[in-house]
């Protein structure tokens, strides 16, 4: 059989013997690398450029400045004296995406596993359908969703954790006023940070290699317990994109959060007492009203956020590249 | 520790698919069966019905029933967890978890029982898993490395050690050297060998000469015909099935002379 058949190529060199040397010239290849490696330093370069801007428009609210930028909860920017300081913003923004992480994270790796590997077929289109559609609803429907009726219907719900768990600082109320708190900003922020959550991290359980779920299956492992052997290892990385993209929204969201909170400058760790503000919630409110050394630390404030979310981002890279090696995606 | 498993009257369907039909057998303990056939007559689907790694598969069920030391495993009151973890199972396709080091993936199995074992237990069942599987030698000195990172055939034993790490009384392998090469078929066919001494083994093979080398009995899977059901056609002492088979069929698979 073997000698009936030509060497590949035998038959074709009529036009001369085939040269193997020669640099690879490819034109779909050079043009796909050089749009790629374009659109790569176009992104640098904005990013470059949007951190030159606000490092720019913050020096002269930065010069202005009688107090400490980082350790002044109050914001007078265009008072005389000028004092004005991140303390309370900062504060207020790490809180809110904090607790909405908590209550997110779990919550949307949850459904995205039920939808993924619980739920019967039709069970689970229909709730993938009804979580993506959460993440259409504009911000400012969700903040007046928060106030009119969320707030209200949490009352009884406040009260009673301060009753049975005011000991605990954070729960301690002593206005007796369940409103407009860092709590229920959390809670909202939670709501609307949870479809990315969830749709993320399905699209990667379900891209679970059978193989792995059979391996962890056939040693008799419980229907958890393959989730925890197959499932959670290999998509430990997606669920970490997941929780960083939300909390992105979380700690960037304004106008919801800008409805919520009473907008008060003073770290209150109470925090179902009404208080508090974030980064983006006061650039939203103060923006009109502010005179030039007002936009100036406004901006300022922006910057902060800015290069919160970038080290968020890395320390996402971070973990996921720890253990790239036993990541399966060789 | 190996049992015997009796096999009665066993229909498999997909959905409305009834892919086996009428499979009846039995497997000696501390012997090597092999199941052979053409592709698609149904060998992995029996295979699993032994372990019940069919029902994982939507829509698939079995009917009839298989007794493992005259216990149904169908029972009503049968854990398919605690089936799985008496009988164990190998596959085609090495599928060691790749997020886990080497000793990780060995212990995988003894992690679901949630008895805490000392270190130096552990580390034991280490090491005599891997000797079981002849890998010992080769990774001894790499236990903590990703077992993905080793070659085809390494992780294929290191599969098979994971599966023996928690003393099944049956193991079932689903062409375990399809994909490896014929240094790494030998090792795993010796090891084979080794391990009928303590398990009941049943083997999917592809490979004539493996099913004649590694076992006592074979049985032969043929289909009725397309989109028909597959069918057992003959099971025999493996020399018998391969001297003087009674099936014309039989004879014509063995020999090569296949449709
Ligand atoms: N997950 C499945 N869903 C539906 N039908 C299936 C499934 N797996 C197998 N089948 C069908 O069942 C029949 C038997 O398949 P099976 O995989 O058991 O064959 P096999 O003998 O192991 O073949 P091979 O030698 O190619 O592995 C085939 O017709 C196949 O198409
Ligand atoms: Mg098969």
């Amino acid at each position: 059989m073997s000698t009936t058949l030509e060497p590949p190529g035998a038959a074709a060199p009529a036009t001369g013997t085939p040269d193997i040397r020669g640099a690879a010239v490819r034109r779909g290849d050079r043009v796909f690398v050089g749009l790629s490696r374009g659109a790569g330093i176009l992104i640098l370069v904005t990013m470059a450029a949007i951190a030159v801007f606000l490092i720019w428009k913050s020096i002269p609210s930065l010069q202005a400045n009688t107090a400490n930028f980082f350790t002044t909860s109050e914001w007078s920017p265009d008072a005389k004296p000028v004092v004005f300081g991140i303390a309370a913003l900062l504060f207020g923004t790490l809180m809110t995406a904090l607790i909405a992480m908590l209550l997110a994270v779990p919550v949307g790796i949850g459904i995205a596993l039920f939808i993924a590997h619980y739920a019967s077929r039709r069970l689970a289109s229909t709730l993938g359908f009804v979580t993506d559609l959460l993440a259409a609803v504009p911000s400012i429907i969700f903040g007046m969703w928060g106030i009119q009726f969320l707030t209200p219907q949490l009352q009884g719900f406040l009260q009673w954790l301060t009753t049975y768990f005011g000991w605990i600082p954070i729960f301690q109320n002593d206005l007796g006023i369940y409103t407009r708190s860092i709590l229920i900003a959390g809670i909202v922020l939670a709501i609307m940070v949870l479809p990315t959550i969830s749709a993320i991290s399905r699209e990667v359980f379900v891209q679970t290699p059978r193989t792995h779920i059979e391996a962890a299956l056939a040693l008799g492992a419980t229907r958890w317990e393959m989730v925890r052997m197959a499932i959670f290892p290999f998509a430990r990385p997606g669920m970490i994109s997941a929780s960083m993209l939300g909390l992105g929204r979380a700690l960037g969201e304004t106008i919801a959060v800008a409805l919520l909170l009473s907008a008060t400058y003073e770290i209150n760790w109470h925090i179902t007492e009404p208080g508090g503000i974030t980064f983006a919630a006061n650039i939203a409110l103060k923006w009109n009203e502010a005179g030039t050394i007002g936009l100036s630390a406004l901006v300022a404030s922006g910057l902060v956020l800015f290069v919160i979310t970038l080290a968020v981002n890395m320390g996402a890279r971070l973990i996921i590249a720890r253990r790239s090696e036993f990541s399966g995606a060789n | 520790m190996a049992k015997r498993i009796d096999v009665t009257d066993l229909d498999v369907f997909y959905g409305s698919f009834k892919a086996v039909e009428g499979v009846t057998f039995s497997v000696e303990p501390r012997s090597v069966t092999a199941l052979i056939g053409p592709s698609g007559c149904g060998k992995s689907t029996v295979l699993r019905t032994l372990n019940r790694m069919h029902e994982v598969i939507p829509g698939a069920y079995a009917e009839g029933t298989v007794l493992l030391d005259g216990e149904d495993i169908y029972g009503a009151d049968i854990d398919p967890v605690n089936v799985r973890r008496t009988i164990g199972m190998v596959f085609q396709r090495p599928n060691p978890f790749p997020t886990m080091s080497i000793k990780e993936n060995v212990l995988a199995g003894l992690k679901l029982d949630g008895k805490k074992r000392p270190k130096s237990e552990l580390e034991g069942i280490v090491e005599k898993s891997l000797r079981g599987a002849n890998l010992w030698e080769e990774v001894k000195d790499r236990l903590d490395r990703p077992g993905a990172g080793l070659s085809g055939g390494q992780q294929q034993r290191l599969c098979i050690a994971r599966a023996i790490a928690v003393e099944p009384q049956v193991l079932l392998m689903d062409e375990p050297c399809s994909a490896l090469d014929p240094i790494s078929t030998l090792a795993i066919e010796d090891l084979i060998e080794e391990l009928k001494e303590r398990f009941t083994i049943v083997i999917v093979t592809h490979n004539m000469q493996q099913a004649a080398r590694v076992s006592e009995t074979t049985a032969f899977f043929n289909l009725a015909g397309v989109g028909k059901p597959g069918k057992l056609v003959e099971i025999a002492s493996t020399e018998m099935m391969f001297s003087n088979p009674t099936q014309q069929a039989t004879e014509d698979y063995i020999s090569g002379r296949f449709g």
